[in-house]
C-alpha cells in the first residue's frame, strides 16, 4: 500500500529521531517552494507498505506568524497527506497537545504518537492511551523513538487510518458563550457562500478570522471581498465587546479555552496521572544549576565554545590537508601532461583550483556541523542563547547569533562559510539575516596571511597587540553594522525570544551523522556548481586579454639577450639539467636572471589583463585610501579567497607567485617601497576586515538568505563600507 | 494575594498567571507556550546578566526576555 504520511509535532518532541528511524538513509532534503525552510522526505518500506514520509517543520502552533508554521499548514491543506502522524512528548503532554488540538480542528486524518514514554514513566507520569484515544477520537500509540519501540504498531495504525478514513470530522471546542455565538453566525455565512470551504472547515475559517490570521484574511479578501468585509466587521464588533467587558482579545480567549479544553481532557477519568509535583526539578534542571550558574555558566560556556572551535579547526586540518594534497597532486599531474598554454592554465588555475576550493571547505563544514549538531541535539545550544541573549539583544540580534560569529572567525582563524551556514540554528528571521550578513566581518583564517604580511612589514614589534586590535575591530564592526542594519533595512521589532530550554539529552550517533552529512552534501551540491563558474570567471579576468605579441616578443628578446651574454655551454647545461643536477655558478646566475624576466612578464601580463585594467582604472579613486594599482588587483584576486591577496601582490611586485605562508621577501619589498608606509598598511588591513566576503561565502549568503539580492548586497555594501572606513583612516592619518 | 508583573518576581517564587496583556505575535507566542491566565508558574532563575528569565510551567522550562515578561501579570501569595 502506498500513502503520503506527514510527520508533525513540537520542536524537541523527538520528531527527527522518529523520522530517521523510519526512513534511515532513504531520505533527502529539499526546500518548500519560495521559503528557506528545509523539506525532508523519505520512504518507509515495511510489510508491504510503501509510505512517502514528509517531515514537517517542528512548530508549537499553526498560526501564520512564522514561515515554519505556514509551511506546515499549507502542506497539510494543499497536499492532503493520507495521514498525519502527530508526535507528542508524553513527558510534556499539555503543551504538546496544544498543537494536536489545532491539527484536529483543521480536520486532517491523524494519529498521535505518544513519544518518550520511558522519560514520562521516570517522571511518575501515567497516561491511559486507550482513554485518550477515545476522547480525541484518533488512534494514540505509545512509542519510544530513540529505541524504535512501538514504531511498527504506529505505522500499522497509520496505515489503517490512511486506508479507511477519507475524512476526519473536525474537532469542535467550545470557546465560551460570547465567541461560540459569533462563530456559529460566521459559520452559517461561510457555508452558505462556500467561502474557501473546499480547503478548510468552516468553523476553522471562523476561528482564524477571530484570531486575525493574516494569511486567511488575505485569502478571504481575494476569494470574496464583500463576505470577507462582513466577517471582519463581526470580528471587530466582538473584539470591542470583549475588550470592554472582559479586557481581553478574541485570540487570547481562544488560546485560554484551548488550554482549558486540554486540562479538562486530561482530568477526565484519570487519563493522565502524575505522581510527583509537576514542577519538581529533574536531573536536567540540576545540571542547569551549574551550567547556567551566574559565575560558573559563562566560564564553562567559554570552555565549551573554545573546545568546539578547537575540534572544528584542529581535527579537520588532516582531512583538509588530504583534499588539498589531492588537488595539488591533480594540478601537478595535469600540468605535467598538458602542454603549457591556455588550456592547461584554464584546467589548473580555473577548474581544479575552483573545485579544490569548494572541496577543501567540505571537511571543515562537516566537522563544524558535527560539533554544532552535538550542541544542538544535546540541548546546550539553547542555554548558550539564554546566557548571551542580553548582550546580543542590544545589537538587534539573538543569543544564538554567537555561534555564527565564533565559527566565522570571532576567535581569529575561523571561516565565514560554515559560519554563515551555522545561522540555521536561529529561528528568528530578522535576527538571522542580520547575523549572516555581518558574520563575514570576523577574521577568518584566510585574512590572517594578509595581516601577517602587513604586520611583518610594518609592525613587527607589536604582532600580538595588532592581532588583538584587529579582532576587536572585527567584533565591534560586526555588532555595530548589525545594529545599523536592524535599524534600517532589516527594520522591525525583535522576534519574540520566548524559547524552551529542552531537557538535556544524549544525542544519538545516527542522528548526528545524518544531520552532518545532510548539510555537508547540501553545501557541496548547491555551492559547487556556482563556485566553479565564478572561479573560471576570475581566472579569465586575470588572464585575458593576454599580452600582445609585440610585448611577449620584447620579453623573449630580453631572455635571448641574457642567454647570449653568457657562453653557450652554460645555456646547454641549463637545457639538459633536471631538478637534481647541481648547477654551476654561471648557470645559477642565468636561472636567476631568467626568472626575474619571467616575473616581470607576469607583472606586465597581470597589469594588461581585465583585472589589471580594473585595478589601474580604479587607482585614481583608491588613492584616497592609499591603494595603488597593485593593491587593487590583489584585492580583486582576494574575492576568490582572501589569502590570494598575498600571492597576487607577489606577482604584482614581480616576485613571481608568493606562497601565503612564505611572505618574508614580499614583506621586505613592501617595507622598502615608496608607495607603502604603516598608514597604508593599516588602511589595507581595515579594508581586508570589511570588504566583500570571498565568493564561496557570498554564494552561501545568497543560499541561506534565500535570495541573490542579499549576496549582491553583501558584496556591494561591505566593499563600500570598507572603502569608506579605509579612506577615513588614511585621510585622518595623513593629516596627523 | 499580591499582583505583580512577572519581571518583578524573585528567583524560586511561584504564582498564578492572572493576565497576559499583549496581542500580536508576542502575545501569540506567549500563549502558544501555555502561559494563559490560571496557569501556575515558578521562576527558576535568570541568565548571568539577569535577562532573560527562566520559568517552570506545565512541567517544562521556558525562557523569555524581561521586556516580554513585563506583559504578564502574576498573582503571588
Amino acid at each position: 500500500m502506498e500513502a503520503t504520511v506527514a510527520l508533525g509535532g513540537n520542536p524537541n518532541s523527538g520528531k527527527t529521531t522518529l523520522f530517521n528511524g523510519l526512513t534511515g538513509s532513504r531520505q533527502h532534503v529539499g526546500n518548500y517552494p519560495g521559503v528557506t525552510v528545509d523539506k525532508k522526505e523519505g520512504i518507509y518500506a515495511y510489510n508491504g507498505y510503501k509510505m512517502h514520509i514528509v517531515d514537517l517543520p517542528g512548530t508549537y502552533s499553526l498560526t501564520a506568524y512564522s514561515e515554519e508554521e505556514v509551511v506546515a499548514r499549507d502542506f497539510l491543506v494543499s497536499e492532503k497527506p493520507e495521514v498525519t502522524i502527530d508526535i507528542v512528548d508524553a513527558s510534556n503532554l499539555e503543551r504538546n497537545l496544544y498543537l494536536t488540538v489545532q491539527l484536529l480542528e483543521l480536520g486532517v486524518p491523524s494519529c498521535v504518537a505518544l513519544n518518550m514514554m520511558d522519560v514520562a514513566k521516570n517522571r511518575g507520569i501515567e497516561i491511559d492511551t486507550k482513554k485518550l484515544s477515545d476522547l480525541l477520537a484518533v488512534p494514540v500509540l505509545p512509542v519510544i523513538a530513540r529505541t524504535g519501540q512501538g514504531r511498527q504498531e504506529l505505522m500499522d495504525s497509520a496505515a489503517e487510518v490512511a486506508k479507511t478514513k477519507q475524512k476526519q470530522e473536525p474537532l469542535e471546542i467550545s470557546y465560551g458563550q460570547d465567541l461560540d455565538g459569533v462563530i456559529r453566525q460566521m459559520q452559517d455565512d461561510i457555508e452558505k457562500n462556500r467561502f474557501m470551504t473546499e480547503c478548510y472547515p468552516s468553523r476553522w475559517i471562523a476561528i482564524k478570522y477571530l484570531e486575525n490570521d493574516e494569511q486567511i484574511l488575505k485569502k478571504g479578501q481575494e476569494a470574496n471581498p464583500s463576505l470577507a468585509a462582513r466577517l471582519e466587521k463581526k470580528v471587530e464588533k466582538i473584539s470591542h465587546h470583549l475588550q470592554r467587558t472582559l479586557d481581553t482579545y478574541p485570540e487570547a480567549m481562544i488560546a485560554d479555552y484551548r488550554y482549558g479544553y486540554i486540562s479538562s481532557l486530561l482530568r477526565q477519568d484519570d487519563v493522565f496521572h502524575q505522581k510527583y509535583d509537576k514542577n519538581r526539578l529533574y536531573v536536567s534542571d540540576k545540571i542547569d544549576r551549574v551550567l547556567t550558574n551566574r559565575f560558573m555558566g559563562p566560564i564553562i560556556m567559554l570552555l565549551i565554545l573554545m573546545g568546539l572551535y578547537h575540534f572544528t579547526f584542529t581535527y579537520s586540518e588532516t582531512p583538509v590537508g588530504w583534499t588539498e594534497n589531492f588537488f595539488g597532486w591533480l594540478a601537478d599531474t595535469v600540468s605535467a601532461n598538458l602542454p603549457d598554454g591556455l588550456l592547461q592554465s584554464l584546467i589548473v588555475s580555473g577548474i581544479i583550483d575552483g573545485v579544490g576550493g569548494v572541496m577543501g571547505f567540505a571537511p571543515l563544514i562537516m566537522f563544524m556541523f558535527f560539533g554544532i549538531a552535538l550542541l544542538e541535539d544535546s540541548g546546550y545550544l539553547a542555554r548558550v542563547a539564554f546566557m548571551l541573549d542580553r548582550v546580543f539583544k542590544m545589537f538587534g540580534l539573538h543569543g544564538s547569533s554567537v555561534m555564527a560569529y565564533i565559527v566565522s572567525g570571532g576567535i581569529a582563524g575561523g571561516c565565514a562559510v560554515p559560519g554563515v551556514m551555522a545561522t540555521r540554528t536561529l529561528r528568528s528571521p530578522r535576527e538571522r539575516l542580520a547575523t549572516l550578513l555581518t558574520a563575514p566581518f570576523m577574521n577568518c583564517g584566510a585574512k590572517l596571511p594578509v595581516f601577517a604580511l602587513l604586520i611583518a612589514a610594518f609592525f613587527s614589534e607589536n604582532e600580538a597587540m595588532m592581532m588583538f586590535i584587529l579582532t576587536l575591530i572585527a567584533w565591534g564592526g560586526a555588532l555595530i553594522v548589525a545594529k545599523i542594519l536592524r535599524l534600517t533595512i532589516i527594520k522591525g521589532e525583535a522576534t519574540p525570544f520566548v524559547m524552551e530550554l529542552p531537557p538535556y539529552r544524549l544525542p544519538t550517533f545516527k542522528g548526528l551523522m545524518i544531520h552532518t552529512w545532510e548539510l555537508t552534501w547540501q553545501y557541496i551540491k548547491k555551492a559547487g556548481t556556482i563556485i566553479l563558474g565564478i572561479s573560471v570567471l576570475l581566472w579569465a579576468m586575470m588572464t585575458f586579454p593576454g599580452l600582445p605579441e609585440s610585448e611577449t616578443e620584447k620579453f623573449e628578446g630580453k631572455r635571448e639577450a641574457v642567454k647570449a651574454a653568457v657562453s653557450g655551454s652554460v645555456v646547454q647545461e641549463l637545457e639538459f639539467a633536471d631538478q637534481d643536477t647541481q648547477l654551476s655558478l654561471d648557470a645559477l646566475a642565468l636561472t636567476q636572471q631568467l626568472s626575474e624576466i619571467d616575473a616581470q612578464e607576469s607583472e606586465t601580463a597581470l597589469r594588461y589583463s581585465a583585472a589589471g585594467r580594473i585595478g589601474t582604472a580604479l587607482e585614481s579613486v583608491t588613492k584616497l585610501a592609499g591603494f595603488d594599482w597593485r593593491t587593487n588587483i590583489a584585492l580583486v584576486g582576494g574575492f576568490a579567497a582572501k589569502e590570494v591577496v598575498v600571492s597576487t601582490l607577489g606577482t604584482a611586485y614581480s616576485l613571481g607567485e608568493v606562497d601565503p605562508e612564505e611572505y618574508t621577501s614580499l614583506a621586505q619589498r613592501l617595507a622598502a617601497s615608496p608607495n607603502w608606509n604603516p598608514l597604508v598598511a593599516i588602511s589595507l588591513m581595515i579594508f581586508t576586515v570589511f570588504y566583500a566576503p570571498c565568493f564561496v561565502a557570498v554564494v552561501c549568503i545568497a543560499k541561506e538568505a534565500g535570495s541573490w539580492k542579499w549576496g549582491a548586497f553583501s558584496m556591494i555594501f561591505n566593499t563600500a563600507l570598507a572603502f569608506g572606513l579605509s579612506v577615513l583612516v588614511f585621510q585622518i592619518g595623513s593629516l596627523i | 494575594m499580591n499582583r505583580l508583573t512577572m519581571r518583578h518576581m524573585q528567583d524560586n517564587q511561584s504564582g498564578t498567571i492572572s493576565a497576559v496583556k499583549v496581542g500580536g505575535e508576542l502575545g501569540r507566542r506567549i500563549r502558544d507556550m501555555g502561559l494563559v491566565p490560571g496557569t501556575e508558574i515558578m521562576v527558576q532563575g535568570r541568565a548571568p546578566l539577569y535577562d532573560p528569565v527562566a520559568l517552570r510551567v506545565r512541567g517544562f522550562t521556558l525562557t523569555l526576555r524581561n521586556n516580554e515578561a513585563n506583559h504578564i501579570e502574576v498573582e503571588v501569595s
